[in-house]
């Protein structure tokens, strides 16, 4: 029987009822259920994607053939690029439905500038459509941190506000891959050892936004904006200047994504970069970005960009009619979802049950 | 109906006063929006304004504006849904592809395009109040899914042989004047949502569950179900609105109303509903579509380029979100400035 | 001896409300200090005052002597002082450790966080705080007690001086109570003053060295707690005596209006069966955790339960069903009243009128101020404070709020009302009008069942104690044998003598 506590100034009797004392919580049990989930999801997506394409290459070997492997790669670089750059966004509870006007702008402000002066060395075209894409992602970071306003709403703005400025610029016109610089080009059909060039630019971003986000205080606090917006603002973590500089890399990827577009297309019309912003936040959500923030990675995010494309190519070549593949998608992103809401309801009760949590 | 309308606060925290009562004064700015819209259009704009431009600005408002009514309670119940332009895709190619089989009655088709919607919304409901999923990543699945569905239906064809007295009789006038009749089923339809969303218990409930899901949930409200209908509805609307569609441009094709999605949402937002849910009205909805319209059209017959206007809608969507921060802003720093009355402590 | 934080003369009003008046305040190190006071005395703003949110519109805050200025929550935290929640904001998807640590994690290298320091200055702080939690462990599940922790590490980890502690125990069970006790004595003998704010008498006294008293803004006085009782204390708090604090009149039982059979949920209750007749209160007493909020949960259709049965008036109810509950007589008002019991953000008549908004309707539409009506007559015959009914209920204070919920389901003239702790939260007089509110209900015939954790009111309330223990219904206690021992016996599991 429990007896009230002792007490220096020897108060009335203890009216408030008490239990008996919990047992002690297993210690580590929390963090390994956790990180083992973790593990679980991006294994999953990627078991996913070797099994595609091990089925696709057991009815069709060619499917594993150089030219085919490259063409995959070369096909998953700029939505990974992009993914890359929304998953910064997603994580802190955002959404960047801009994207793909920024993909254009950028493209059509490479080709504009290459017809304008052909002999520009390309890392300043490269730069300069960085800069542009960072450009249009501060304009909303400025607009959804300042105002506070949602970005759903926000990039929905910016979404028709710069295509609409992108098809006033490239009215009527269109650049053709005649009008760039053949080294430009080669940009988007080189390989090394291999690889091609474009998909390791993919690599170096994906490489580098993933330390940041994990091992660099800024990029653990978007996360926790993410997490719990409120509890941000009260531990003292600047979210305005976060959010905003999520943005302006997502802006900045998109503007990378955009020349090395151009690179690869050669062609351009004011039509570059239309819709994708949807496939984009199918690959983020695939690869197992909560939508709602706080969790997730970059490489699950590349990889699912990786397994959305390679499901573009597989179908042919398993003689599904290639108008299913739109179908397919919508089908996997239902699939991710719910397998995540399956896994985070058994992850919760686990640890619920660890924890002698009331 | 004296204080019906004006039950709930802006976002801002501050307490709306009405303009008038029943009106919240968003509302009233979207329609004083219009009319200066469509005066200053009228006025400055040759071919603004008349018969034959109301015509065209009716056809335009009539697809918007019926998936725009479910789309409403949508969003005020805190939920979204990004699939309605597919699911009028997917009609489309229903209703051109039952055409292609032979199926010639035109009431049969239309059951069947609306039944089909209200399966597509289920699925969406399903989702969403059956697994507990988020209502915007579903609806951007589904949107995937269900235009998917309409590539394989239709693939890279479009059916356009129907008889001219369905695709004129669609977009046929009211005797006597320019207006389509059309639109008299749209405002039947607008005054019915109206009546559901703002003077029934229906109504009451989904902003209570617009606002906090547990304190409806103790209140009695069926929170799922309500949200699953509402998904159904808005199938069955956007199902309504892809038949309208197909008869109207004659031509059903995979890709028809791609993008509509958005439009849709820009409407329903400057409208005043707020996209976190609990907050808006119709009226500022069906003043937005009308708005919308009628701008679109009016700058188009002012030669200005397509661009430009899509330029426009953008920039309407973020001041839609941008104004009431501002005002708030503009607000705090008024009181800031007005001396505060002191009352004199009293003593102990 | 000089105090480590003391307030001078503070004032700060919110427009025309004066929510403190010329209050004084001294915490000195090494100690826990008590701080009491009704709703709307004037205490959470005091908090915000302490902890940077609010400037004082006059009066001097020092710390060590010196003038102290708050910019905001920073600098608070710069100075030394902390402020612990009663509702911890943790970030779920991170860990324990970053939780702690965020945006001051240990670097190394090229400035990246240093996981192994984190981990390790992590342990160090729970060590001194002598409990122990895995700092790789996400925050998301934890329980409040647990996130209470990990709020009190952050503190210590910025060498906070003045630990303030706003209503802790609410949500804590028994145990956690006593870890929180041990911890807030660990922080006191480390030179520590804590602040520690409650509503119940019993912890403050078995914690505090000193109690301050606030009422109505002002400061009334400060004691050592052994100089103090119960009744000085809610006298100071009040003015006036609380004598007709349980008004209870004898009831005569009528007959059964709810009876529940071998309910049971699993992980959360099993096998309980009971019935609350018309015209008498029934409490529910048990230890926090014990299952009581689940099985009232469930009886009224929010949770769906695995086995047994609900009957209402002689018919069956569909679990799960609360349109179906409410129909059949039975209204809840909930533990939460802001998140559970209210839609903030609508008017009182709307939150007044929610539940028969249907049988205000007529042809299935709401027309004329129907619900304004009846939202005034209610709200006038339970005398809820406000200026028109049209004003959104977040403007009521909190023990208005509960009177609207009350007046919410009194409304739907229930058979049987349960009430889920009615008067947590809420200010002495406002208790005392519930309470009185609850016996009349009871002797116009209502079956009235009642969870409380508050054993004074379960004893001075209650006709019957049921008393729950992990899950189970262990004891049925009629009023004459009802005593805190009883209770206390039956409720940690164990057989009393009868």
């Amino acid at each position: 029987m429990m007896s009230p506590p002792p007490s220096p100034s020897g108060p009335p009797p203890s009216t408030a009822l008490r239990a008996e004392p919990d047992s002690p919580a297993r210690p580590a049990a929390g963090a390994r259920v956790v990180r083992r989930a973790l593990v679980v999801r991006e294994v999953g997506i990627v078991a996913a994607l070797v099994l595609l394409v091990a089925v696709t290459a057991t009815v069709n070997p060619r499917f594993l053939s150089a030219q085919s492997v490259k063409d995959l790669l070369l096909g998953s670089t700029i939505l990974a690029i992009l993914a890359v750059g929304q998953t910064i966004v997603v994580v802190s509870r955002n959404v960047d439905l801009s994207v793909g006007s920024v993909l254009g702008l950028a493209a059509f402000a490479t080709g504009s500038l290459f017809v304008a002066s052909p002999d520009l060395p390309i890392p300043v075209v490269l730069l300069a459509g960085v800069g542009l894409g960072a450009v249009c992602g501060a304009v909303n970071g400025a607009l959804i941190a300042a105002a506070r306003v949602p970005a759903l709403v926000v990039t929905l703005g910016t979404l028709y506000v710069f295509r609409g400025l992108d098809y006033t610029w490239a009215t009527g016109r269109q650049i053709n891959a005649a009008d760039m610089p053949p080294a430009f080009l080669r940009l988007g059909t080189r390989t090394i050892l291999g690889l091609p060039v474009l998909t390791m630019f993919a690599i170096v971003v994906l490489v580098a936004a993933g330390l940041y986000l994990r091992w660099y205080s800024s990029g653990r606090e978007l996360y926790a904006i993410g997490s719990n917006p409120d509890a941000a603002h009260l531990a003292g973590i600047p979210v305005g200047r976060r959010v905003f500089g999520a943005f302006v890399a997502s802006g900045a990827l998109a503007g990378l994504a955009g020349v090395l577009y151009a690179a690869r297309f050669g062609t351009l019309d004011a039509n570059a970069g239309l819709g994708f912003e949807l496939n984009v936040i199918a690959a983020v959500v695939v690869g197992g970005v909560a939508i709602f923030g706080g969790s997730g990675s970059v490489y699950g995010a590349a990889i699912g960009a990786v397994l959305l494309v390679t499901i573009g190519s597989a179908l042919p070549v398993l003689g599904v009619n290639p108008f299913w593949q739109r179908a397919a998608v919508g089908v996997l992103i239902l699939a991710a979802i719910g397998l995540d809401r399956a896994l985070s309801a058994r992850l919760a009760r686990r640890l619920r049950g660890g924890s002698g949590g009331v | 109906m004296s204080d019906a309308g004006n039950q709930t606060t802006t976002g801002t925290g501050a307490w709306t006063r009405p303009l008038w009562a029943g009106l919240r004064s968003w509302d009233a700015a979207v329609l004083l929006g219009l009319v200066l819209v469509v005066l200053v259009g009228s006025a400055a704009v040759d071919g603004a304004g008349t018969p034959r431009f109301w015509r065209f600005v009716i056809l335009e408002i009539i697809p918007i504006g019926l998936i725009a009514l479910p789309m409403t309670l949508v969003i005020i119940t805190g939920e979204i849904d990004l699939s309605v332009a597919s699911v009028l895709g997917l009609t489309c190619t229903a209703f051109g592809q039952m055409w292609a089989w032979g199926v010639d009655s035109l009431p049969l088709l239309i059951l069947v395009c609306l039944a089909l919607g209200a399966v597509l919304g289920a699925v969406n409901g399903l989702f969403v109040t059956g697994f507990g999923l988020p209502s915007l990543a579903v609806t951007i699945g589904t949107l995937a899914l269900y235009r998917g569905l309409a590539s394989v239906v239709l693939g890279n064809r479009a059916v356009a042989d129907y008889p001219p007295a369905w695709t004129l009789g669609s977009i046929r006038a009211i005797p006597g004047t320019t207006i389509p009749w059309a639109v008299l089923v749209l405002a039947a339809l607008a005054i019915g949502f109206g009546v559901l969303l703002h003077a029934t218990p229906i109504g009451r409930g989904v902003y209570a569950m617009g606002n906090n899901a547990d304190a409806a949930r103790f209140s009695g409200i069926a929170i799922r179900r309500t949200k699953f209908w509402i998904f159904v509805v808005t199938g069955v609307m956007s199902a309504l609105a892809g038949v309208f569609w197909t008869l109207r441009f004659a031509s059903a094709r995979a890709d028809n109303g791609t993008g509509l999605e958005l439009a849709v949402v820009a409407a329903v937002l400057l409208g005043g509903v707020s996209i976190f849910g609990g907050r808006g009205g119709l009226v500022g909805v069906v003043a937005a579509v009308a708005l919308l319209a009628t701008l679109r059209n009016t700058l188009q017959l002012a030669y200005v380029p397509a661009n430009t206007l899509t330029i426009i809608t953008g920039s309407l969507l973020i001041i839609s979100v941008v104004a009431p921060y501002v005002a708030g802003m503009i607000r705090a720093r008024l009181r800031r400035h007005r001396p505060v009355s002191t009352t004199t402590p009293s003593a102990g | 001896m000089e105090p480590l934080l003391a307030l001078t003369g503070v004032s700060k009003s919110f427009g025309a409300v004066a929510a403190l008046r010329d209050v004084r305040l001294e915490l000195r190190g090494h100690e826990v200090h008590g701080l009491v006071g009704e709703n709307g005395a004037g205490k959470s703003t005091l908090v915000k005052i302490l902890a940077g949110v609010h400037a004082p519109d006059r009066g001097v805050v020092t710390l060590d002597g010196r003038e102290l200025v708050l910019a905001g929550p920073a600098d608070a935290r710069a100075a030394g002082i902390a402020v612990i929640y009663q509702e911890p904001a943790l970030f779920p998807d991170l860990s324990v450790a970053e939780n702690i640590f965020i945006a001051r994690q240990p670097l190394r290298g090229l400035r990246r966080i240093d996981g192994a320091a984190l981990r390790a200055r992590t342990r160090e702080l729970f060590a001194r705080l002598g409990v122990h939690l895995d700092p790789d462990r996400p925050a998301r599940g934890l329980s409040i007690a647990d996130q209470q922790l990990v709020e009190i590490a952050k503190a210590l980890s910025f060498d906070a001086r003045v630990v303030v502690m706003d209503e802790p125990t609410s949500a804590l069970s028994g145990a956690e109570v006593e870890r929180l006790f041990s911890v807030a004595r660990t922080l006191r003998d480390a030179g520590a003053a804590v602040l520690f704010i409650s509503h119940r008498f019993e912890e403050i006294f078995a914690l505090c060295q000193r109690i301050t008293v606030l009422r109505d803004g002002h400061w009334i006085s400060t004691d050592p707690a052994e100089d103090l009782t119960v009744d000085s204390l809610v006298r100071r708090m009040v003015g006036r005596d609380i004598s007709a604090m349980y008004p209870k009149s004898q009831a005569s039982a009528g007959p059964a209006r709810l009876e529940v059979r071998g309910l049971t949920r699993s992980g959360a209750f099993s096998d309980v069966s009971f019935t609350v007749h018309g015209g008498e209160i029934v409490a529910l007493a048990g230890l926090v955790g014990a299952g009581r909020t689940e099985v009232i949960r469930a009886v009224f259709g929010v949770d769906r339960f695995d086995a047994g049965e609900v009957v209402v008036d002689g018919r069956r109810l569909p679990p799960g069903d609360t349109p179906a509950a409410i129909a059949a007589g039975l209204a809840l008002v909930p533990e939460d009243r802001r998140a559970q019991g209210l839609v903030m953000e609508l008017s009182v008549a709307r939150n007044l009128t929610l539940p028969r908004r249907w049988s205000l309707s007529r042809f299935g539409l709401l027309l004329a101020g129907a619900e304004s009506r009846s939202a005034r007559t209610w709200a006038d015959r339970l005398r809820v404070k406000t200026a028109r009914v049209t004003d959104p209920v977040s403007t009521l204070s909190g023990g208005n709020q509960q009177k609207v919920v009350l007046a919410k389901w009194l409304s739907t003239r229930p058979g049987v009302l349960i009430v889920d702790e009615p008067t947590r939260g809420i200010d002495v007089g406002t208790k005392a009008e519930v309470h009185g509110l609850l016996s009349r209900l009871a002797a116009d015939g209502v079956a009235v069942l009642m969870v409380s954790s508050e054993l004074p009111e379960v004893l001075g309330m209650a006709d019957r104690v049921l008393v729950m223990h992990e899950g189970r219904l262990v004891a049925d206690i009629p009023r004459a044998r009802a005593d805190e021992r009883s209770v206390m016996l039956a409720a940690t599991g164990q057989r009393g003598e009868p």
